[in-house]
């Protein structure tokens, strides 16, 4: 069993940052071959899934399928180029594949579908799901006395769906601390900012009865330190309040007032693509 | 004389003579569970009025109610599934499909996952009215990708069904009949199998396509002509989705004439499947169509509500007979 990724005491930040710096160069592949996508969220998420991923998960690089393993749910479907990006890291997507991103007949969608791509753990495009469907795994691997635990982003927008909060009712219900959900807070959703107040994110999750720290979604050493936090079991589900910041790591793509979905010239793409190296230099 | 008689929560009136057995879906789920270790059951806060309480007794390590919240009850049932348990849940079916449909389709259907929702309170087995009767919930079901959908007769059939589902691939529907149930179908001799209709005589005159506790009706309206110099016979398609078309097509061109018997709005259920195999077969025939019309039913008792929309077997009896009159195929008085 190729054991990787496995949670170590000693995180190698720059290892880290590089992880992130290099999903958003996969993301950026995928939209410039689309001419388009749900970039901004992505960039906003790439150093919370370069830390999953690279530090957090228990995961098998050459059996997808493994049974034992952690699980990544993403609830918010239309982040999939976010997961192919990291699925291509890790080698469950070729890389060769990224800028079909979109496009017709492509497995790699606009919003993740199961089933047809390795290491895409649920159908995420209608919101509200993953939180449940989350509760039920832990609830299994619970069951099943195995060790394995489930992890699960979900979009503040998405917090505005009632069955979340049903399924987060039943997390606490059921004392699940082998489940960690994240909440990214990028602050927009499809018709802009938060059309309807949201806040206080993290005392609605400590009022449902989970433990709660809120972090910048964004500072690598955070998020570290948040997956630290979330390995302590003290029978209640934890969740951790990401504040990230759609199109993070590209200036002129934080600037963009419609950061729901991006749409970029296509002679902008290198001009983007430096900026993102240069910022990152 | 139905003055005094409660509301009813899914549960059949006893009909004179015949015999029922209490609870067949828990006795079902209960032997389900022992052939199958990874067997879980959950329901939202209605454990008292969908049988599982014999259940929860039995193995309350793998009983889980989550409140009342049906989304929840199966986007948590499509995550057990996700490792690799089978999850039984039980709520109301107008709850189930109206509620928690997205739930349905795409955390459970789209994935495969093995989910079974026993659903009670089937079309017009309650009297609280248009929030609880699910009138509609076959046409809902159907219309999902990937579903089996059922709607079963008796006890008979609900037992094995409960017994059986840990063996359907992916997402089932089915109906719950709870409490006491009528015992239709010989245990000894009736075998359910997905998919496949089954039939009950061989006369011609007349024949009835029916599903769910409607082939009960059916079958003694069928009698009851055949006493009266008609030859009737029943078609009892439990499995709504995969539809035996070819059973209901080869059934029709058999008869003279034909009905058709649904617990569920004339919109999209077993009538309409009828019509399209009929279509598909290129067979037609005189169609007689009992079924709950296309309104929200009122509040009302059980028994009530069965004899004004026409479901039990004395209007269905009526009915056709009257059609048969009218036809100048005599059911004699």
């Amino acid at each position: 069993m190729a054991l990787t990724n496995h949670p170590s005491e000693t995180p190698n930040l720059s290892f880290l940052k590089e992880k992130a710096l290099q999903l958003r160069r996969l993301m950026l592949v995928q939209a410039a071959g689309k001419g388009q996508g749900y970039l901004g969220q992505g960039l906003g998420l790439a150093e919370f899934l370069a830390t999953l991923y690279h530090y957090e998960l228990r995961y098998d690089r050459d059996n997808p399928e493994w049974e034992d393993r952690d699980r990544f749910f993403l609830s918010t479907g239309h982040y999939s180029i976010a997961l192919w990006a990291v699925l291509a890291d890790i080698g469950y997507v070729s890389k060769e594949s990224l800028p079909t991103y979109g496009a017709d007949e492509s497995p790699l969608e606009m919003s993740t579908i199961e089933g047809r791509v390795p290491g895409v753990e649920m159908t995420g495009g209608s919101l509200g799901h993953g939180l449940g469907i989350a509760v039920g795994a832990a609830l299994g691997y619970r069951l099943s006395k195995r060790d394995a635990r489930v992890f699960v982003e979900v979009s503040d927008g998405e917090l505005q769906e009632g069955s979340t909060w049903e399924a987060a009712t039943a997390a606490n219900a059921f004392g699940l601390d082998n489940l960690v959900a994240f909440v990214d807070c990028n602050g927009i959703q499809a018709d802009g900012a938060m059309v309807v107040p949201i806040e206080p994110v993290a005392d609605k999750w400590r009022a449902f009865g989970w433990d709660v720290i809120e972090i910048d979604g964004n500072a690598l050493d955070q998020v570290v330190g948040a997956m630290h936090w979330a390995r302590m079991a003290r029978g209640r589900p934890k969740v951790v309040v990401m504040r990230t910041k759609p199109g993070k790591g590209i200036a002129r793509l934080e600037a963009r007032e419609k950061a729901h979905f991006i749409r970029v010239g296509a002679d902008e793409w290198d001009v983007i693509a430096k900026e993102l190296e240069a910022e990152n230099a | 004389m139905l003055k005094g008689r409660t509301l009813g929560m899914g549960e059949l009136e006893r009909i004179e003579d015949r015999p029922f057995r209490t609870a067949p879906f828990a006795a079902g789920t209960l032997a389900a569970a022992t052939r199958c270790d990874r067997l879980a059951v959950l329901t939202a806060d209605l454990g008292k009025y969908t049988d599982v309480h014999p259940f929860r007794d039995a193995h309350p390590d793998r009983f889980f109610n989550v409140g009342m919240a049906e989304q929840a009850l199966v986007s948590v049932a499509a995550g057990l599934a996700k490792t690799g348990w089978t999850a039984y849940c039980t709520t109301y079916g107008a709850f189930a499909t109206r509620r928690a449909h997205d739930f349905l389709a795409i955390a459970c259907a789209h994935g495969g996952a093995a989910v079974k929702m026993f659903a009670g309170n089937p079309g017009l087995t309650t009297g609280y009215g248009g929030t609880h009767q699910a009138i509609e919930d076959l046409a809902l079901m159907r219309a999902i990708p990937d579903v089996t959908v059922i709607d079963p007769c008796d006890a008979t059939e609900m037992q094995q069904i409960a017994e059986q589902a840990i063996d359907i691939p992916g997402t089932v529907y089915c109906r719950l009949l709870r409490g006491n149930v009528p015992v239709v179908l010989d245990p000894a001799t009736y075998r359910f199998e997905v998919g496949k209709a089954t039939r009950f005589g061989e006369g011609g005159d007349v024949g009835f396509v029916s599903t769910g506790f409607m082939t009960e009706r059916c079958l003694d309206a069928a009698r009851k002509l055949e006493t009266q110099g008609v030859r009737a016979s029943v078609l009892h398609v439990g499995t709504i989705k995969p539809f035996d078309a070819a059973a209901v097509a080869e059934f029709a061109g058999s008869v003279t004439r034909l009905v058709t018997a649904e617990n569920h709005v004339l919109v999209g259920g077993l009538t309409s499947l009828v019509l399209d195999a009929m279509q598909e077969a290129q067979i037609l025939r005189p169609m007689l169509k009992i079924g709950i019309p296309d309104r929200f039913i009122e509040c009302g008792s059980v028994p009530y509500l069965q004899d004004k929309y026409g479901l039990t077997a004395a209007r269905v009896h009526e009915r056709v007979a009257a059609w048969l009159d009218r036809s100048g195929t005599s059911a004699a008085a």
